[in-house]
């Protein structure tokens, strides 16, 4: 062996035992630090869902009584989105759809939907957007006040066709400087509003089942 | 190089190195996080708290990463520290994970760590590396915070908007509104914003400096 080949190989052992001493270390942290991030990521989503929930009146955990649903037409994505359900004694009490707006101004919006069974709005929060800072970043609950405005809405209130921002003449704000945000937002709680009432029973079917296809909204098909 | 001062250490972290205004490292997430004073502070803290962990690191190793391997080595090395760090505060401060740790992965990008690594901590103590790492991380923050606090006031006319999710409750206290009634001014919140302000203060602190040679050298037609 040439002493050059001999020089490269040494260079790549070492290399190797650094790197296969770094990713013990980094195995080590990770095993100490799985168990309180599952716990603390549980935590926290119960607490984001708690605004999107009923205060009391079920008995489930809706962090893990779960479905995933495709339901493009509804939730506004070809892929499965997650449903959380909340029940007393079995029944049917609410439901957080995960509801994406793909008709941002520079994107998709993922939101959460919370609704009661008999269709009325409990909250809605964004999770993420990309839209403009300044602009249309007041639909997150952080910076404005707007995104309550759906809080105890429902279809027929304000009637389906004012299910839009004031330009195009709903019962919604728009902001200053920023329309597409807020009508995109707002058309798509609404069509998942519509789509909910038409698929509670898939909504609220097995736990735990495989993806279901529902049927889509019958909005704008007719 | 070998035998820096303590003091000479802190002094070229904070400012005549500095690595936000002098050296020009680390200019990603100085650029992209500094719009809003809360913000920069978060990655500010972050980033002290990094490079001072992974000067140390390296440090200690530095007698096992010879000189052909170093740089991948220094890679893995910050890498495994950033994520460790990441973990840790995901795990036991929760709460703190939550505003800060978008910030943490970005520290990945910030090549002031590489180079601290590379120029300071490859041949010093952990100790004086430890120093090293802290003096220009406190001096990349200040550079962020001094950034972050114009961009916020010219963009959005507030000032520490979202402190008390930072800081905790009694910070909200610190959220002002420093102008009233006041529509924003875009161009500041966007990245162009962060290009004008910085070469603001590059420009700022090379006036003090050339200041601060002439009054120690007086002009020569005096002397002359």
């Amino acid at each position: 062996m040439s002493e050059a080949l001999r020089a490269s190989l040494r260079t790549a052992l070492r290399l190797a035992a650094f790197t296969a001493g770094t990713a013990a270390v980094l195995a080590a942290v990770h095993l100490a630090t799985r168990e309180p991030i599952a716990a603390e990521q549980r935590r926290a989503e119960r607490a984001a869902l708690a605004a999107l929930l009923p205060e009391s009146g079920f008995d489930n955990d809706p962090v893990t009584d779960t479905t995933r649903i495709v339901a493009p037409d509804g939730l506004g994505d070809e892929q499965p989105r997650l449903v959380r359900r909340a029940r007393l004694r079995g029944e049917p009490v609410a439901a957080v759809l995960s509801v994406v707006a793909p008709d941002g101004y520079a994107g998709p919006i993922e939101l959460l939907v919370g609704v009661r069974a008999d269709g009325r709005v409990i909250g809605v929060r964004v999770v993420a957007h990309r839209e403009t800072p300044g602009l249309g970043d007041p639909i997150e609950k952080e910076r404005s006040d707007w995104i309550d405005g759906f809080a105890g809405r429902a279809l027929g209130d304000p009637a389906p066709a004012r299910w839009a921002v004031r330009r195009d003449g709903g019962d919604f704000d728009q902001f200053a400087g920023a329309t597409i945000t807020p009508r995109a937002v707002v058309g798509s709680v609404r069509r998942a509003l519509t789509w909910f009432g038409e698929n509670r029973d898939v909504v609220f079917g097995e736990a735990g089942t495989a993806p279901t296809r529902a049927q889509g909204g019958t909005e704008g098909r007719q | 190089m070998s035998e820096m001062s303590a003091r000479t250490i802190v002094r070229d972290g904070l400012w005549s190195n500095n690595t936000g205004l002098v050296a020009l490292l680390g200019l990603c997430p100085l650029l992209a996080v500094s719009n809003s004073a809360i913000n920069a502070l978060g990655l500010g803290v972050a980033t002290v708290l990094v490079l001072t962990l992974t000067n140390v690191a390296i440090s200690l190793l530095r007698r096992f990463a010879s000189d052909d391997m170093r740089i991948p080595a220094y890679v893995v090395v910050i890498a495994a520290t950033v994520t460790c760090v990441e973990l840790a505060m995901n795990a036991w401060l929760h709460e703190m994970y939550r505003v800060l740790g978008i910030f943490i992965p970005l520290i990945v990008t910030n090549c002031a760590v590489m180079g601290r690594a590379e120029a300071f901590a490859a041949r010093n103590t952990p100790a004086r590396a430890a120093l090293d790492g802290f003096a220009v991380g406190c001096g990349f923050l200040a550079v962020l915070f001094a950034i972050g606090c114009v961009r916020e006031v010219v963009g959005r006319g507030t000032l520490f908007h979202g402190a008390a999710n930072l800081l905790g409750p009694w910070a909200a206290a610190l959220e002002t509104t420093v102008i009233a009634d006041y529509r924003g001014f875009l161009p500041a919140v966007l990245p162009l914003g962060a290009f004008i302000v910085l070469a603001l203060l590059i420009a700022g602190k090379n006036a003090l400096d050339a200041r601060a040679r002439n009054r120690a050298a007086p002009p020569r037609e005096a002397t002359a």
